[in-house]
């Protein structure tokens, strides 16, 4: 082979290696793009709104004016009392499948069904959360029936990133402390799960964004059309965020006047959910380095 | 008397037949070297004295292994007994994510071991019988992830070492240290001797002449030969052993 058609070959390559880089990097920019964009229009359609009062005040005028406080204390109870739920069930099962079933016919039935919770739309929860919760148990509308069904939509999600935490952790950390004469338990207790736990937490608060954003589940379990005062105990209906979004959005006293305040709804529910993950990120970072030492 | 003894040992990963008929006798304060290539079984007999293999789904162990004339593999045996008299040390270093001190202390205090003094002693001595003490004496609070590998490793054998084992498996130990690390264990291997049987898994022919009393050989799950280390080293009895130890195939 000459040095003319060696310089071909190289050409050739180079030409692919640059087509292959640009589309990577073009495509990745579009991504953050179009987030970018639809952040932004958010903030510029709904900082105008925002103030003290937006986020203290109750509704007024049908909700074409005041601020949006109960359907921020509506939703920070339905989290609160979905990941009270979602937590130790989903934390305990997912312990339970990744470290004491061994693998088999049953391990994969169990994930399987989780895998397939995980797949079922929001909708059905918020149905199955109705016939269940609402009608069946005799909750009513009510905070405790809103979580739970926003705590069994989590469950999968919770249940998963908890293996995923557990599975992260090396075995010869478990074959030490076995070797070591410690129990199962003692060896869960005291290594596996101190070293999984970061992880876990990240899952959780993860799940927490996913949960607190969520309209369907809560439509008819929980959220109240209009409610001008906070709860005053489990069994009461609240509002909700995303659902005070839709519902002014769609089917307010006037769609056009509450516009602005639906644009400050959304605003404050994004907020909450970045504030939500940027936590979780603190939060592994912290305990990250406390693992180290505990 | 014998510390560790194995008649007729077979070992199953379901169908697979890992281990044939093992028959191994080992004294007390004897270093056992384990060698052959990989795949041969050698690391899965090493884990059989301490019953590490129960924790893999659908294996199944044949004949009899004895520690200390008894059967470990007898019906009612306590594996968590059995482990705190067998220690192990792995191929990775691996300390707990916990301070230097707890490290050591966690087989006492799983073992029920509570009092402070007791444990404070009893962390010093490990520490110190592993040559540690000198390089971490003013660090115990810290992370045990702040030492080097090779200090990690001797740390492992410290933890081992603090709940009083008579016998220590080593699963080649010094296979991720440095050279200057291997030698430190390597000595230490040979001071333990006095007090500890040990049984190590080794890629490393000259470390198993160096530091063992005996060695097996083993080959696509057999025991080709057993012998003093000298003789397997020198004039092996096994035309297959002799072509391991010179390199010719392995």
């Amino acid at each position: 082979m000459d040095n003319l058609e060696q310089d071909k070959i190289t050409r050739g390559k180079k030409r692919t290696e640059s087509i292959a880089f640009w589309s990577f990097s073009v495509l990745s920019y579009f991504v953050v793009a179009i987030l970018f964009v639809i952040l932004s229009f958010i903030v510029y359609k709904g900082v105008g709104v925002i103030s003290w009062d937006f986020i203290t005040q109750m509704p007024e005028e049908g909700m074409t004016k005041g601020g949006i406080y109960p359907a921020i204390i509506g939703t920070l109870y339905l989290v609160l009392g979905s990941m009270l739920f979602a937590c130790p069930v989903g934390v305990l099962a997912a312990i339970y499948m990744h470290e004491y079933v061994s693998a088999g016919i049953v391990k994969k039935i169990i994930k399987q069904m989780t895998n397939n919770l995980a797949g079922v739309p929001s909708i059905v929860f918020g149905l199955f959360g109705m016939s269940l919760f609402v009608n069946q148990l005799g909750f009513g509308d009510s905070i405790i029936a809103g979580s739970l069904t926003l705590g069994l939509l989590a469950l999968p999600v919770v249940i998963r990133t908890t293996e995923e935490s557990l599975k992260a952790v090396d075995d010869t950390f478990r074959q030490a402390s076995l070797g070591l004469g410690a129990s199962k338990l003692e060896t869960i207790r005291r290594v596996v799960l101190p070293i999984a736990f970061p992880n876990i937490i990240t899952g959780l608060i993860l799940s927490v964004g996913r949960v607190s954003g969520e309209t369907a589940p809560i439509l008819f379990t929980v959220a109240a059309y209009f409610l001008p005062k906070l709860p005053s105990g489990i069994y009461d209906q609240v509002m909700a965020l995303p659902y005070h979004l839709y519902v002014i959005s769609t089917s307010g006293t006037n769609v056009e006047a509450s516009r602005p305040i639906a644009y400050g709804t959304a605003l404050v529910l994004i907020v909450i959910v970045l504030i939500v993950n940027l936590l979780a990120n603190a939060l592994r970072k912290y305990f990250g380095n406390k693992v180290k030492m505990n | 008397m014998f510390k560790i003894e194995s008649k007729n040992v077979n070992f199953f990963y379901g169908n697979s037949h890992a281990l044939k008929n093992i028959d191994i006798a080992i004294k007390p304060n004897t270093v056992t070297a384990l060698i052959g290539p990989s795949g041969c079984g050698k690391s899965t007999y090493l884990r059989l004295f301490n019953r590490m293999n129960d924790l893999i789904g659908g294996t199944k162990v044949e004949g009899e292994v004895l520690i200390d004339g008894q059967n470990i593999y007898a019906k009612g045996v306590n594996v968590d007994s059995l482990r705190k008299k067998v220690g192990m040390v792995f191929q990775k270093p691996n300390p707990f994510p916990k301070t230097i001190f707890e490290n050591v202390a966690y087989g006492l205090r799983v073992n029920g071991i509570s009092d402070k003094s007791f444990i404070e002693e009893r962390v010093e001595t490990s520490i110190k019988q592993v040559a540690l003490w000198e390089e971490v004496k003013d660090k115990l609070k810290k992370s045990a992830f702040d030492l080097s590998g090779g200090q990690q490793q001797r740390l492992c054998i410290a933890r081992a070492l603090a709940i009083q084992p008579s016998v220590i498996l080593m699963d080649e130990p010094t296979s991720a240290l440095d050279p200057i690390s291997t030698a430190k264990v390597e000595e230490l291997i040979y001071e333990l001797k006095t007090k500890y049987t040990i049984v190590i898994v080794t890629h490393n022919m000259q470390q198993a002449g160096r530091v063992s009393d005996t060695t097996a050989f083993f080959y696509m799950g057999e025991l080709i030969e057993y012998d003093n280390t000298k003789i397997i080293f020198t004039n092996p009895k096994k035309e297959r052993t002799q072509n391991y130890i010179t390199g010719r195939f392995g």
